[in-house]
């Protein structure tokens, strides 16, 4: 066993191990805690298959930004103690029928298919790297992310125009 | 890379609108003390400068930003009766929002980048570019629909417009995903060489093409995708609603036109069969439940469902390619008939609306023939354009339209063009029948902008029929120079 594999192994445990424990455990708050694991793990999965850029995505913007603001309403909220919800009572089949299927599919494919798929070529060196996205989104794509600089300053007025008072009190 | 290799320099009128939108938003907080009254009349100015830059333009087809921007004919033509809408819809809002209270130097801000959201979908030429046009064109259109909050119809408007719209531009992204795993390109040249050239799964470009239809559908209030758009014209405030029925519809035209007819004409052969579907039902739904209708606001939003059947109508002739250039050109010239009546006619709803909703059931029209006789007219001329009576614009639009379907041999589309057409002369002249036949007193608001707007868009929809053939001539030339 290389490192690679004993690391992912371990990786894997963790991985699977706090996302059950984000689907089980009663406090949302531990909930938010145990997805900032899983997000993490999987940050660490990207790096594994050399692709930093995206690891670093997952960590700052899921794990870091997302999480806490996912934390914040949840405190704001407190709604941490959840009650047991009666309402949306044919949830749970229907997920566990459906996550049988994803299941059986999956088995499928993995014992049927994979033996003909062609091999994979390793990508160009530096594919993907913080340097190669950089250079194509500040030429090609300049144009898609300044619109989105736009976008974002649009939506961020218009929730300040729609959460503050129209009519001061001079 | 330089600023000529960029192509900024062709993109002025919409760079201009940003960065004005922008700069009238500090104005907004820093200079003015009665900002409220000073806003409109410089986003207006802005509007007008981006039209001095945008008319010029009408020449060789330019680039911008690696031909994911194309300024050609089409856009250029689509460019300025947006800005000129954007014009009509400052005028329409100031006194409205005065009177209503509503009065906000946000609201211009947003109008101008919705504005720049729709110029950048008109010239879009990578998928990209349009769905992000269409987000900037949607985001502020979601919140001047709640903009009347904490009126209750106007919050709802805004919460469910945004909720569907978000719904609708997941179709669209996942469209774009799918063509782009079947061609593994998002310029939309890119897809027509790469689809020519044989694809390994062509059933994903088909996908890919159904689901942008959906989202673009949405926009343009095309039916089965139409259910939010009574609710949200009538939640919203009036001068919002008259702005959307048009911007959002041209946009979401602009776009369905370029990407279906640059990218996917090779798979027409499947895809005309559903528009042919998609068109019936939106002229047949859009029509009939307008005759229900006792609320003008209600009954203006289904009408501008039928105008947007009318319009798909030319759109399903997109893949035979001896019709197109003159669809197209049937197209733009009904979005230009399409945007002037319906300005007129939600001026004449403003002009007669109350606050808390009062005056906007079709009994408060009775008597207006007697009271104030210019509005009346204007109505009525705008009820007539609606219905395609000559003369006005609405019949030139709806006669070329006519004439592209006929030559692209749909003549079952054509003829249920012309039932329909019956069908909506009922509930358009009954607003006539009540507005002179009807005895009544209707309290009426007679302001300085409001006026001069239903004036202008009433002798516009007759004069402009008049002139009606060299407008098609200029639409045809803007078709021409397409790519």
């Amino acid at each position: 066993m290389t490192p690679d594999v004993i690391l992912f192994l371990i990786l894997a445990v963790v991985a699977i191990a706090s996302a059950l424990g984000m689907l089980l455990s009663k406090n949302a708050v531990y909930s938010a805690l145990y997805l900032i694991l899983n997000l993490a793990t999987i940050a660490v999965f990207y790096l594994l298959l050399g692709a930093p850029f995206i690891a670093m995505v997952q960590v700052t913007v899921y794990a870091g930004a997302i999480m806490v603001l996912f934390l914040f309403v949840i405190m704001l909220l407190g709604a941490e103690q959840l009650r047991r919800a009666r309402t949306l009572g044919w949830q749970q089949p229907v997920a566990v029928v459906l996550a049988v299927v994803l299941v059986a599919e999956a088995t499928y494919i993995i014992f049927t298919k994979t033996s003909s798929l062609p091999d994979i070529e390793a990508a160009e060196a530096g594919f993907g790297s913080p340097q190669a996205i950089g250079e194509l989104l500040f030429n090609q794509y300049l144009l898609p992310f300044e619109i989105t600089s736009v976008l974002l300053l649009v939506a961020m007025i218009g929730a300040i125009v729609m959460t503050r008072d129209g009519k001061k009190k001079e | 890379m330089t600023v000529s290799e960029l192509g900024l320099l062709n993109i002025l009128p919409i760079l201009i609108l940003v960065v004005w939108a922008c700069v009238l938003l500090l104005l907004d907080v820093f200079v003015f003390p009665k900002r409220e009254q000073v806003t409109p009349l410089l986003s207006a100015v802005g509007l007008v400068v981006a039209l001095i830059y945008t008319i010029p333009q009408f020449g060789q087809p330019k680039e911008a930003f690696n031909g994911m921007l194309v300024i050609d004919g089409f856009a250029v033509f689509l460019n300025v009766l947006v800005l000129i809408s954007g014009l009509v819809a400052v005028a329409l809002s100031y006194d409205y929002l005065n009177r209503m209270g509503m009065a906000r130097g946000e609201y211009y801000v947003m109008m101008l980048f919705s504005i720049s959201g729709i110029m950048l979908m008109t010239s879009a030429a990578d998928l990209i570019v349009v769905f992000l046009a269409l987000e900037l064109l949607s985001i502020p259109l979601y919140i001047l629909a709640a903009f009347g909050r904490p009126k209750m119809e106007s919050e709802e408007a805004g919460i469910k417009y945004f909720l569907l719209g978000a719904f609708a531009g997941g179709f669209v992204l996942y469209g774009i995903a799918l063509v782009y795993g079947a061609t593994g390109q998002t310029g939309l040249t890119g897809i027509v060489e790469a689809a020519s050239g044989g694809l390994e799964n062509p059933v994903f470009l088909l996908v890919g093409a159904a689901l942008i239809l959906v989202g673009l559908g949405f926009k343009v209030a095309a039916v089965p995708f139409h259910m939010w758009t009574p609710d949200v014209y009538e939640g919203a405030p009036t001068s919002v609603t008259a702005f959307m029925a048009v911007g959002a519809k041209v946009g979401g035209f602009a776009a369905l036109l370029r990407v279906f007819m640059i990218a996917f004409p090779s798979i027409s052969v499947d895809i005309t069969p559903v528009l042919w579907g998609l068109t019936a039902a939106t002229l047949i739904v859009g029509n009939v439940l307008a005759v229900a209708q006792r609320n003008i606001k209600r009954l203006l939003a289904y009408s501008s469902i039928s105008h947007a059947g009318f319009i798909l109508m030319a759109f399903v002739t997109y893949g035979d390619a001896s019709v197109r250039p003159e669809a197209t050109a049937a197209v733009l010239f009904y979005m230009v008939a399409f945007a002037i009546t319906s300005f007129g006619s939600w001026a004449v709803v403003i002009a007669l609306e109350h606050a808390e909703d009062r005056g906007l059931e079709l009994e408060d029209y009775a008597g207006l023939g007697r009271k104030r006789p210019a509005l009346a007219l204007a109505m009525a001329i705008f009820m007539f354009s609606f219905t395609g009576v000559p003369p006005t614009m609405g019949f030139a639009g709806k006669l070329y339209i006519f004439r592209a379907v006929i030559q692209g041999e749909y003549y079952g589309l054509a003829v249920l063009g012309v039932i329909v057409s019956v069908i909506s002369a009922y509930y358009y002249l009954r607003v006539v029948v009540v507005m002179y036949m009807r005895e009544g007193d209707p309290e009426t608001h007679s302001e300085g902008w409001l006026n001069l707007t239903t004036a202008v868009t009433a002798v516009g929809t007759v004069v402009l029929f008049i002139f009606s053939a060299p407008l098609f001539d200029w639409a045809a030339q803007a078709v021409l120079r397409m790519f």
